[in-house]
C-alpha cells in the first residue's frame, strides 16, 4: 500500500502546481483589469494574440474558460441557461456555456471579466463568428473579425494578400480602441517570444516519443493552457523550459506517465473536459497510455510558416494554415505522421458534437489510418463541455472492446 | 395556367430534367449555396444547377458524416454516392458554413465528377479589403473554370450572363411582389416550384417561361381566395418542403414573403451592368441580403426580418430551421428578440429531412395563426 502511494507520488508532475499558480494570477489580473486601467480583449483560441500583448491589452479566452467550466462539470447547467434564451442544444457547448455564463456570472471563477473588445479569428470554425456576434450585441463593444480563408488544398495568393492586409487593419483597430500608437518594436519582441514558446511546447510534446512516455495527452490538455493564453510572454517560456526539463528528467529516471505502459494510443479532437480523469484512469487500467493528440499540437503546428525575424508578415500565413483550417486530406497526412512519430498501437477519436469542423471528416480520417497503418480505432461521442449527453456505460463497453482488439493484435 | 406545369415538372424531377438537358449536349455543374457566382459558370457555357440533398433514406453518406450533421449536407452526399448525380460534369463549393466546408473535402476525396472548385469567399463583407478579396477570388474562379473546362470566358460573355441573371432576379422579385399584393393569384406551392425550378432550368428558357407566367397572372392567375388569411413571412435556410405552404394555407395563413436562400436571398440585389463584370458580380454578392454564415454587421439579419415583415404587412414569422444548422441556430434567438421588441409574433419549426406529421403541423400552425 505504502509502495503504491510512493509510486503515485513519484509519477506526479511537479510543474502542475506552478502552472495552477500562473493561471490563477493570470485570471486575477484579468478580473481586476478595471482597477489597473488595462483593457481586456476576448479572443478566440486560435486568434493572433501577439498584437494584443504588444499593446498591453489583457487577452481572455472564452474557450479556455469553457474548458474550466467543463472540467468543473458546470457545463450542463450553464448551457441550459443559453438554451432558455432559445439557443439550440446542438451548437458548440463552449459557445453555449459562455453565453449562459455571461448572463449569470457563474462557473468556477464567477465569470470572465467584461471585455472592452472582441477579436474573432475564424481559423478554427464558423461558430466563433456567430458566437462573437452574440457577445458583441450583448456587451455592445467593438468586434474585430480576422478572416482567414479556409485552405482546402492551398493557401492562395489572393488569400495571402487579404490576410496580410487585415494585420494592418487589426493594429489600426487596436490603436483606435486603446487610444495609442501601435508599438512596432515591441511586436518584434513579442513575436520572438511567441515563436520560442511554441518551439518549447513542441519539444515538451515530443518527449512523449520516449517509451515509456513521461506524459499523457491528458497532461498535455492541462499544460496547454499557457501556450493558448499567454503565448508571447517570457513567463510562458520560463514555464515550458522547466516543464521540458522535468519531462527529460522523468525520461532519464525512467518515470512513466502510467504504471505499466504496454500500449500507446493517439487521441483526436478536443478533450471531453468533464471526463478527463475518468478516461485517463480507464485507459491506464488497460495499460494504455494516450501519448499524443492532434489538438494540443495545433498551437505549434504552424511553426514551419512562422519567421521570428519577420513576425507580422509570417504570422498571416501561420495563423491561416493551422490544423483546423486545412482540408481533410491534409489532416490525414498529419495524423499518419503522428502515428509513426509516436509509434502508436491504436487511434481514439472523439466525435465531438460541439465541433463540426473538427469532427466531420473523421470517418474518412479513420479509414485512412486503418488502411495505411492497420491499427484499430475507436470513436467516442460527446459534447465536450456539456456532460448531460455523455453515456458512461456505453463508452466504457466500447473502450473495453477496443482494448481487447489491440491486445490481440500486439 | 399551363406554364406552371413546366415549373413543377422541373422542380419535382430536377435530375430527370438535367439528364435530358445533358442529352441535348449541355455540360452541367452542380453547386451548393446561394453565394455561388452562377453568372460566371453560366458565362462559361456550362449549365449551373443547385443541389438540394435528398428526401430519401440516407445510408451511404452515414459512413462519411456523423448523424449530427444537417440533412442537407448528408442528403447531398447521399445523392452523389448513390450515383444519382451521374449527369454532372463538375461541382462548385463556395465557402459558407463549417458543414459545407467539410462536405467539400469529403466530396473531393470520394466522388469524381470532373471539374471541382472551392470558391473560398470572405466571411466578412463589410470592409474594403474583404470586398477586394471577394473580387480577387471570383477572378481566380473564372480562371479555374477556363482551365478546368477548356473554355474562354470573355467579358462579353460575362456581360450577357449578368444581364440574364439580372432579368431572372428581377422577374422572380416581380412575381413575389405580385403574390404579396394579391396572394390568391398563386399558391405558396406554385411560387416554391417557380423559384426552385429557376435554379435548375436552362436559364434562357427560364426567362421565357417566367414572362409567360407573368402574362398569365396579369390575366388573373388562380382564383384562390386570400381574404381573411393571416399574412406570414417564412425565414430560414432552404425550404425543401412545399407541403409547408399548403398546410399553412389550410390553417388560415399565407406566406407573403420569405428570408430564405432559396427565396428572397437568392434574388435580391442586381448587378451593375456597365462596370468590370467580375467586380460587379462580386459587389452584388457582397451587398445582397446576408446569410448567417457571413458577417455584414451584428444586427443585419435582425433588422432585415423586421423590415420585411413591415414592408409586406405581415402578422408573424415562421422560422423554418434545419436541425444541426449552426449558423441559423445562432441567429434565431436574436432575430426573435428583434421581432418581439416590435410585437411581431413568431414560431419556430425545426425539421430534419422530413416534416412532422401533417396533422401535428396543422395544429401548430392553427394555434399560431389564431394567436395573431
Ligand atoms: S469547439 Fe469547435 S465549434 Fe466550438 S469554438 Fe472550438 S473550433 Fe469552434
Ligand atoms: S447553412 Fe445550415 S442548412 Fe445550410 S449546409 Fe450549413 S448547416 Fe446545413
Amino acid at each position: 500500500m505504502a509502495g503504491e502511494a510512493q509510486e503515485k507520488e513519484k509519477r506526479k508532475m511537479k510543474s502542475a502546481k506552478k502552472m495552477r499558480d500562473i493561471m490563477t494570477n493570470y485570471y486575477i489580473e484579468a478580473k481586476t483589469a478595471g482597477e489597473t486601467g488595462k483593457k481586456v480583449a476576448w479572443i478566440t483560441s486560435g486568434g493572433p494574440v501577439e498584437p494584443l500583448i504588444a499593446m498591453d491589452v489583457i487577452p481572455v479566452y472564452p474557450e479556455n474558460h469553457g474548458a474550466m467550466i467543463g472540467a468543473s462539470k458546470m457545463g450542463g447547467e450553464l448551457c441550459e441557461r443559453a438554451e432558455e434564451l432559445g439557443y439550440s442544444g446542438d451548437i458548440c457547448s463552449y459557445a453555449r456555456s459562455d453565453i449562459g455564463c455571461s448572463l449569470v456570472d457563474g462557473g468556477p471563477i464567477g465569470g470572465l471579466p467584461k471585455p472592452d473588445m472582441l477579436i474573432c479569428c475564424n481559423n478554427i470554425c464558423g461558430t466563433v463568428l456567430k458566437w462573437y456576434e452574440v457577445q458583441a450585441r450583448y456587451y455592445d463593444i467593438p468586434l474585430f473579425i480576422f478572416d482567414t480563408p479556409f485552405c482546402h488544398t492551398e493557401y492562395a495568393d489572393e488569400a495571402k494578400k487579404y490576410v496580410r492586409k487585415q494585420i494592418d487593419e487589426y493594429t489600426g483597430f487596436l490603436e483606435g480602441v486603446c487610444g495609442k500608437k501601435f508599438d512596432h518594436d515591441r511586436i518584434k519582441e513579442v513575436g520572438r517570444l511567441s515563436v520560442e514558446g511554441q518551439q518549447l511546447w513542441q519539444e515538451v510534446l515530443d518527449t512523449a516519443m520516449n517509451k515509456p512516455s513521461p506524459m499523457t495527452c491528458f497532461d498535455a490538455f492541462f499544460f496547454l493552457a499557457l501556450i493558448v493564453t499567454l503565448r508571447g510572454t517570457q513567463e510562458t517560456i520560463d514555464f515550458y523550459r522547466d516543464l521540458l526539463e522535468e519531462m527529460r528528467g522523468r525520461v532519464a529516471e525512467g518515470i512513466s506517465a502510467i504504471p505499466n505502459e504496454r500500449y500507446r494510443l493517439l487521441w483526436d479532437n478536443l478533450p471531453i473536459w468533464y471526463r478527463i480523469k475518468w478516461l485517463s484512469e480507464k485507459f491506464a487500467s488497460h495499460d494504455a497510455c494516450l501519448v499524443a493528440d492532434t489538438y494540443t499540437s495545433a498551437w505549434c503546428g504552424s511553426l514551419k510558416y512562422m519567421d521570428e525575424n519577420n513576425f507580422l508578415d509570417s504570422m498571416a500565413e501561420g495563423y491561416t494554415r493551422i490544423y483546423l483550417n486545412i482540408g481533410v486530406d491534409e489532416m490525414i497526412k498529419i495524423v499518419l505522421e503522428m502515428v509513426d512519430k509516436y509509434d502508436v498501437d491504436g487511434f481514439v477519436m472523439h466525435s465531438n458534437r460541439s465541433c463540426k469542423p473538427y469532427s466531420l471528416g473523421q470517418y474518412d480520417i479513420q479509414r485512412a489510418v486503418q488502411r495505411e497503418k492497420g491499427i484499430p480505432s475507436l470513436i467516442i461521442e460527446s459534447h465536450m463541455v456539456d456532460e448531460r449527453s455523455f453515456s458512461e456505460s456505453q463508452t466504457e463497453t466500447r473502450i473495453d472492446a477496443f482494448m481487447e482488439m489491440i491486445r490481440q493484435k500486439k | 395556367m399551363e406554364v406552371l406545369n413546366d415549373f413543377y415538372r422541373v422542380a419535382e424531377n430536377p435530375y430527370e430534367y438535367s439528364r435530358e438537358l445533358k442529352k441535348s449536349g449541355k455540360r452541367i455543374i452542380g453547386y451548393f449555396c446561394s453565394y455561388t457566382p452562377e453568372e460566371i459558370i453560366s458565362a462559361s457555357g456550362v449549365h449551373p444547377i443547385r443541389l438540394f440533398g435528398t428526401g430519401g433514406d440516407i445510408t451511404l453518406a452515414d459512413s462519411h458524416l456523423q448523424p449530427y450533421c444537417c440533412s442537407l449536407v448528408r442528403g447531398a452526399l447521399e445523392e452523389a454516392l448513390e450515383g444519382r448525380l451521374d449527369f454532372l460534369d463538375g461541382t462548385v463549393f463556395p465557402h459558407t458554413c463549417d458543414s459545407i466546408q467539410r462536405l467539400s473535402d469529403i466530396w473531393r476525396l470520394n466522388t469524381n465528377f470532373g471539374f471541382f472548385a472551392d470558391v473560398v469567399l470572405p466571411v466578412k463583407l463589410n470592409t474594403e479589403s474583404s470586398r477586394e478579396y471577394f473580387a480577387d477570388i471570383l477572378k481566380k474562379f473564372r480562371l479555374d473554370l477556363e482551365r478546368g473546362l477548356g473554355v474562354t470566358i470573355t467579358d462579353d460573355k460575362l456581360k450577357t450572363a449578368i444581364t440574364r441573371y439580372n432579368n431572372i432576379r428581377r422577374s422572380l422579385k416581380a412575381l413575389y411582389e405580385m403574390h404579396s399584393k394579391e396572394p390568391g393569384i398563386l399558391s405558396g406551392r406554385d411560387l416554391w416550384a417557380v423559384t426552385r425550378a429557376s435554379m435548375i432550368m436552362e436559364r434562357d428558357d427560364l426567362l421565357v417561361k417566367l414572362s409567360l407566367l407573368k402574362e398569365a397572372l396579369k390575366k388573373g392567375g388562380r382564383s384562390g381566395k386570400s381574404e381573411g388569411k393571416k399574412r406570414l413571412v417564412l425565414a430560414g435556410s432552404v425550404c425543401d418542403h412545399p407541403n409547408v405552404y399548403t398546410i399553412i394555407e389550410d390553417s388560415g395563413g399565407v406566406v407573403v414573403w420569405d428570408d430564405l436562400c432559396t427565396g428572397s436571398r437568392y434574388f435580391e440585389g442586381t448587378i451593375e451592368e456597365n462596370g468590370n463584370p467580375v467586380e460587379s458580380i462580386a459587389a452584388r454578392y457582397a451587398e445582397r441580403l446576408v446569410c448567417p454564415a457571413k458577417h455584414l454587421s451584428n444586427t443585419a439579419r435582425g433588422d432585415n426580418i423586421v423590415r420585411i415583415v413591415k414592408k409586406h404587412d405581415a402578422g408573424g414569422v415562421v422560422f423554418l430551421l434545419l436541425k444541426f444548422c449552426d449558423p441559423h441556430d445562432f441567429d434565431y434567438p436574436y432575430m426573435k428578440e428583434f421581432l418581439d421588441r416590435e410585437n411581431i409574433p413568431s414560431m419556430l419549426l425545426e425539421v430534419e429531412d422530413s416534416l412532422p406529421s401533417e396533422a401535428q403541423l396543422k395544429t401548430r400552425f392553427e394555434t399560431f395563426i389564431h394567436m395573431l
